[in-house]
C-alpha cells in the first residue's frame, strides 16, 4: 500500500493545514509518511501544493503519481490532472473552484455547503476536505478526533465537536458519492490485533513514530547541544530554524536576536560564543555572502560558531522558495585566508538532528566554525522516524569556567599545544584575561607582526587541528548491495530519493547508494574504504540537485576519483522518485542517454540535464486493473 | 586594588602626539578612579588606529573586524549581563563601515558603552576622508576636496533617542575622564564621541583648531530636554559643545528579555541535554 495525496491551491487557502493534519493522522495511524511542499514567493494567491505520501513500508521520497488530488482552485486541476495515477481521483468543490468538471475521475464535493450545514461555519470547509479524503480512503475518524482535540486544546470542546462534525459530514458524503473510489487502507497490525482481542484500536497497535521536518530537526539538535544564543536575519529557507528557536526562547535558556543584517548576525554569534555560550546563526546563500567576513573572524579568533545555511536556487535572489544544492563549494571555499571548518550536509531529519549535535561538538572541541547545510527540500519535507534520543548527542563543555580557572597560575588564550587546541576560558570568570584578535596575534592574543609567530600560529590553528578533525568525520553511508556493480552517490537532501530508487532497482540489480552527510574535512578511507567500493563498481553515478556536479568535483579534488556518470537537476524542484528512476534507467545498460560521463572539466561541459518538460512519461508499468489498487504499482521499472 | 600599573599593555604604535595617547591615559585613570580591575571589563574594538586601543591596556579583549564592534559587544552583554562591555571604534569604523550597527545599537539599548575616537580622517589607511571629514578637505582619494556634508554623530544619536549622548575632546582630559566614567556608569547604551587630532593626516582639525572651538556645556543645558539637545547637537564649526548632550533613561534590552531579565546571566544558567526531552514529545 502506497498512496499519494496532493493538496493544491492558492497561498492563504489553508492547504498547509489540510496537508499537515493528514500527514500527522497517517503517522499516528502507523503508516510511514513522507511529505513535501512547493510554494511560490508570495503570501496570497499563486499556486502552491502540499504532497503527502503514506505507505505500509518505509518511504523516503515523493512520487510523481497522485492518487487523490484535492483541488482548492481551478489552477490545481489544470496543473496536476495529468499526474493522476490510473486509479487517481480529483476532489474539489465546484462552488469554490467555480467550475463543474465532467469525467469519472473528478469528484465534486460541496465542502463549503457541508461545512455550513454540519457546523454552521464555512471556515470549517478545510476540515470537510480532510474528512472527505478519509472517507474516500475508507478510513474511520477515530484518530482525527484525537488530533482535533489536541489542535484545539486551548479552544472549547465545542470547536472540536464542530470540526469533527464537519469532518464526519465530509467523510459521509464521500462514502455515499464516490462509487469510483477504489482505495484500500489497512491500518498496519489492526486487523490481526482485533482478531486476537476485541478492544484493539489504532492507538494501541500503531508504532510510535515521530513526524518531523528538517527545520525542526536542526532546531532540536541545537537545543539538545546546549545552544544558548541564535542571531539571524530572516531569509528563506533558513527562517524556519529562526522561528523554531524563537519559539523555544521563552521555555529554555536561549536568547534569539533578530540582527540588523547577516553581518551583525554572525558577529553577534561570535561575540556570544566569546562570552562563553554556545551560539549559532542561520541564513541562506545570499545572506551567507554577507557573513563571509565574519566566518574568517571566527577562523582567526578560533571562536566556536555553528552556521546553518539553507541553500536555494541562485545566483542573486534566484528562486526564493525553491530548492537546489549549489552552494557546497561556495561554503567550502568562502572567506579570506586558510583555516579549518566543518561541513555537515544531513540527508533527512534524523541526520539533521544528530549532525547538528555533532557540528556543535566539533565546533566547541576544536574552536572552529561548523556548518550545517540544508536546502528548502530538506527544510520542509516531513518524515516519519523512530524516537530521537537527546542522550546520543555528545554534550561536553570544553570551556574553562570559574572552577577550572581558579586553579591556573597562568592563562594564555592562544597558547601553543600539541593538538593546536588552546584553552578557551570564559571572560570575567576569573582574574585571567581572555584576549583575542582578528589581527595575527601571539599566545596572549595580542597583535604581532613577526614571521616566526605567524608560522607557529598557522601551524597551531590550521595544520595541527585539521587532521584531528578529519579523524572525527564519519565515512559515507553504503546502502544496498555490499559489492555493488552500480553505485549511486549523493550528498545532503537527495538521500531519501536515492535510497528509495536504489531499493527499487536493487530488486533486480546489484546496486548501492553511497551517501555523504559529513562532507568536510573530507572523510578519509581509514574507517571504511569507500573508494575501493567505487573502484570495483562497473558504473558510478553522482546525482546532484545542481548544474555543475559540485560534489563530484570535490570528490575528484580530494580523492582523484572520477565518476562514470553525472546526473543533474537544476529546475528548482527536488527529484521525484519516478524522475530519478527514469534518469538512472537500467543500470549497467548505459542509461537513457540523458547522462554523460565526467569529462576533463568536470561539470563544466553541461552534463546530463533534467528539465521539467523532458521528465519521463508516466509509465503505468503494465499492472492490471484490480478491484482494489494499493498504489504501489507505478514504480515498476 | 586597582592601580594604573595593572592597565599597562603593549607600547603604543601610534604617532608621537596622537590624540589616542591622551584618550588611553585618560581611560586608565578613569578605570583606577572607578576601582575596576582589568578582568571586570571587556573591550571590543574594530580596525583602525582606535582598534589597537585594547592592546595598549589590559582587559578582556575582542579585537574584531572593521565596523563590527557593536554586534560583538552587544552579544557579549546578552550572554553575560554582569560583564561591563566597552566598544571602542573610530569614526570610519563606527560611522562608515558600521553605520547600520550603530543605528541598531541605539535602538536596542543594551547596557554597554561606546567610545568613538573621532579624528575626522582615516589614519590606518593613510589619510582618506572619513564620514566626519569636513567638506572641502583635500585628500589622496578626494583630490577635489570632500564633496559632501559630514555626518553629525551627535545629532544622529539624539534623533535616534540614544540613551546617553556625550562629546569629549582628548585635549581636555579632566572633562573626558568624567565623561568616560558617566558613560560607563550609565544604565543603557552610552555613546561618547571623542574628538582627537590626527597629527599626521588631518592638517585642518588640529589641536589648536579643536581647542579654539570646544566649549563645555554649562549647567543651563538640560540633557533631558531632547529639543535643546538637538539644538546643541547641530552646533559644529565655529563652536563645538562638549559634555553630556542628551540623556534618556529607559529600560535596557537585558531587562526586557524574559530569559535573562532579573536572572543570572545566560552564561551561568545550567544546562542538561534532558531539558529539551519535552520538545521531542510534540512530534509524536
Amino acid at each position: 500500500m502506497d498512496y499519494t495525496i496532493k493538496i493544491g491551491g492558492q497561498a492563504g487557502q489553508g492547504l498547509q493545514t489540510i496537508g499537515a493534519v493528514l500527514a500527522k493522522l497517517f503517522a499516528r495511524s502507523g503508516f510511514h509518511v513522507f511529505t513535501h511542499q512547493d510554494y511560490m514567493s508570495r503570501i496570497r494567491g499563486g499556486h502552491n501544493f502540499y504532497q503527502v505520501r503514506f505507505a505500509d513500508h518505509e518511504i523516503s521520497a515523493s512520487r510523481k503519481a497522485v492518487d487523490i488530488l484535492v483541488a482548492l482552485d481551478k489552477n490545481t486541476v489544470a496543473e496536476h490532472l495529468g499526474e493522476l495515477s490510473p486509479f487517481g481521483l480529483v476532489v474539489y468543490d465546484s462552488e469554490t473552484v467555480r467550475e463543474k468538471y465532467d469525467g469519472e475521475n473528478l469528484l465534486d464535493i460541496p465542502f463549503r455547503q457541508i461545512a455550513m450545514d454540519a457546523a454552521g461555519n464555512r471556515i470549517m470547509e478545510n476540515t470537510v476536505a480532510v474528512g472527505a479524503v478519509l472517507g474516500m480512503l475508507g478510513m474511520d475518524l477515530e484518530t482525527l478526533d484525537e488530533l482535533l482535540a489536541e489542535t484545539f486544546a486551548r479552544k472549547s470542546r465545542e470547536v472540536v465537536d464542530q470540526n469533527l462534525a464537519a469532518a464526519k459530514a465530509g467523510a459521509d458524503f464521500a462514502r455515499a458519492n464516490c462509487g469510483q473510489c477504489n482505495f484500500s487502507v489497512n491500518i498496519p497490525g489492526l486487523a490481526a490485533a482485533q482478531e486476537k482481542g476485541a478492544a484493539a484500536d489504532v492507538s494501541a497497535v500503531a508504532p510510535r513514530r515521530m513526524l518531523m521536518d528538517g527545520t525542526s530537526a536542526v532546531g532540536l539538535g541545537a537545543l539538545a547541544s546546549g545552544c544558548r544564543f541564535y542571531a539571524a536575519y530572516p531569509m528563506t529557507p533558513s527562517t524556519g530554524v529562526m522561528n523554531f528557536m524563537a519559539a523555544q526562547s521563552g521555555r529554555h535558556s536561549l536568547v534569539v536576536e533578530q540582527a540588523e543584517d547577516e553581518i551583525a548576525a554572525i558577529n553577534m554569534a561570535i561575540g556570544a560564543s566569546y562570552a562563553g555560550v554556545r551560539s549559532m546563526t542561520g541564513t541562506a546563500g545570499g545572506g551567507f555572502a554577507l557573513m563571509v567576513e565574519g566566518l574568517s573572524l571566527a577562523g582567526m579568533t578560533e571562536t566556536p560558531v555553528v552556521i546553518f545555511v539553507g541553500q536555494r536556487p541562485a545566483p542573486a535572489t534566484g528562486f526564493p522558495t525553491r530548492t537546489e544544492q549549489a552552494d557546497l563549494l561556495y561554503i567550502l571555499h568562502a572567506a579570506h585566508g586558510e583555516f579549518p571548518r566543518v561541513i555537515m550536509a544531513p540527508g533527512n531529519p534524523e541526520q539533521a538532528y544528530y549532525l547538528t549535535g555533532k557540528a556543535f561538538d566539533l565546533a566547541e572541541k576544536y574552536q572552529v566554525p561548523a556548518f550545517i547545510i540544508s536546502d528548502q527540500y530538506l527544510a520542509d519535507t516531513e518524515w516519519t522516524l523512530d524516537a530521537l534520543d537527546p542522550s546520543k548527542i555528545n554534550y561536553q563543555d570544553y570551556r574553562l569556567r570559574a572552577g577550572d580557572l581558579a586553579k591556573l597560575a597562568d592563562y594564555r588564550r592562544h597558547a601553543y599545544t600539541d593538538t593546536g587546541v588552546s584553552p578557551l576560558a570564559e571572560p570575567g570568570a576569573s582574574h585571567h584575561l581572555v584576549v583575542t584578535d582578528s589581527d595575527e596575534h601571539d599566545q596572549d592574543g595580542h597583535l604581532v607582526e613577526d614571521a616566526e609567530t605567524r608560522v607557529r600560529m598557522v601551524e597551531k590553528r590550521l595544520l595541527k587541528k585539521l587532521p584531528l578533525i578529519r579523524d572525527q568525520i564519519s565515512p559515507p553511508l553504503l546502502h544496498g548491495d555490499e559489492n555493488p556493480e552500480t553505485v549511486i552517490v549523493g550528498w545532503g537532501s537527495t538521500y531519501g530519493v536515492i535510497k528509495e530508487a536504489v531499493d527499487r532497482l536493487g530488486e533486480k540489480h546489484s546496486i548501492a547508494m553511497l551517501h555523504f552527510s559529513e562532507i568536510y574535512p573530507f572523510p578519509g578511507t581509514g574507517k571504511f574504504d569507500y573508494l575501493e567500493v567505487l573502484r570495483q563498481a562497473k558504473l558510478t553515478v553522482c546525482v546532484e540537485n545542481n548544474a555543475t556536479s559540485q560534489f563530484a568535483r570535490l570528490m575528484r579534488a580530494e580523492t582523484g576519483f572520477v565518476f562514470n556518470k553525472l546526473v543533474n537537476k537544476f529546475d528548482g524542484r527536488p527529484y521525484l522518485l519516478e524522475e530519478l528512476l527514469d534518469e538512472l534507467g537500467e543500470p549497467g545498460m548505459g542509461g537513457p542517454g540523458k547522462t554523460s560521463p565526467e569529462k576533463g572539466g568536470p561539470g563544466m561541459g553541461g552534463p546530463g540535464k533534467t528539465s521539467p518538460e523532458k521528465g519521463g512519461p508516466d509509465k503505468p508499468g503494465g499492472f492490471g486493473r484490480s478491484p482494489k489498487h494499493d498504489g504501489s504499482g507505478e514504480h515498476d521499472v | 586594588m586597582s592601580e594604573l600599573e595593572n592597565f599597562r599593555g603593549q607600547n603604543p604604535a601610534w604617532c608621537p602626539g596622537c590624540g589616542n595617547l591622551q584618550i588611553l591615559r585618560t581611560f586608565k585613570m578613569a578605570m583606577v578612579e572607578m576601582g575596576l580591575e582589568p578582568h571586570e571589563l571587556t573591550i571590543v574594538s574594530g580596525i583602525g588606529q582606535a582598534g589597537k586601543f585594547p592592546h595598549y591596556t589590559r582587559c578582556n579583549t575582542f579585537n574584531g573586524l572593521h565596523g563590527r564592534t557593536l554586534p560583538v559587544a552587544q552579544a557579549i552583554r546578552l550572554a553575560n549581563h554582569e560583564m561591563r562591555v566597552l566598544a571602542v571604534a573610530g569614526d570610519g569604523d563606527c560611522y562608515g563601515e558600521g553605520g547600520n550597527h550603530f543605528l541598531s545599537a541605539m535602538r536596542r539599548n543594551l547596557n554597554i558603552t561606546l567610545f568613538v575616537h573621532d579624528n575626522q580622517v582615516y589614519g590606518l589607511t593613510k589619510g582618506q576622508a572619513s564620514p566626519t571629514t569636513d567638506e572641502g578637505m583635500i585628500t589622496g582619494t578626494q583630490p577635489f576636496g570632500v564633496l559632501y556634508e559630514p555626518l553629525n554623530p551627535i545629532a544622529l544619536a539624539v534623533a535616534m533617542d540614544a540613551s546617553f549622548v556625550a562629546r569629549g575632546f582628548s585635549g581636555d582630559q579632566d572633562q573626558l575622564r568624567g565623561l568616560m566614567q558617566s558613560a560607563l556608569e550609565h544604565k543603557g547604551f552610552a555613546f561618547l564621541d571623542i574628538l582627537q587630532p590626527c597629527v599626521t593626516y588631518n592638517k585642518v582639525n588640529t589641536f589648536q583648531w579643536y581647542r579654539e572651538r570646544c566649549y563645555p556645556v554649562g549647567p543651563e543645558h538640560d540633557p533631558g530636554d531632547r529639543v535643546a539637545a538637538f539644538r546643541r547637537a547641530l552646533e559644529f564649526g565655529e563652536r563645538i559643545p562638549t559634555g553630556v548632550i542628551y540623556r534618556s533613561e529607559r529600560q535596557t534590552l537585558e531587562e526586557r528579555i524574559p530569559v535573562i531579565a532579573n536572572r543570572e546571566p545566560l552564561v551561568q544558567q545550567p544546562f542538561s541535554p534532558e531539558d529539551m526531552a519535552g520538545e521531542l514529545q510534540k512530534f509524536f
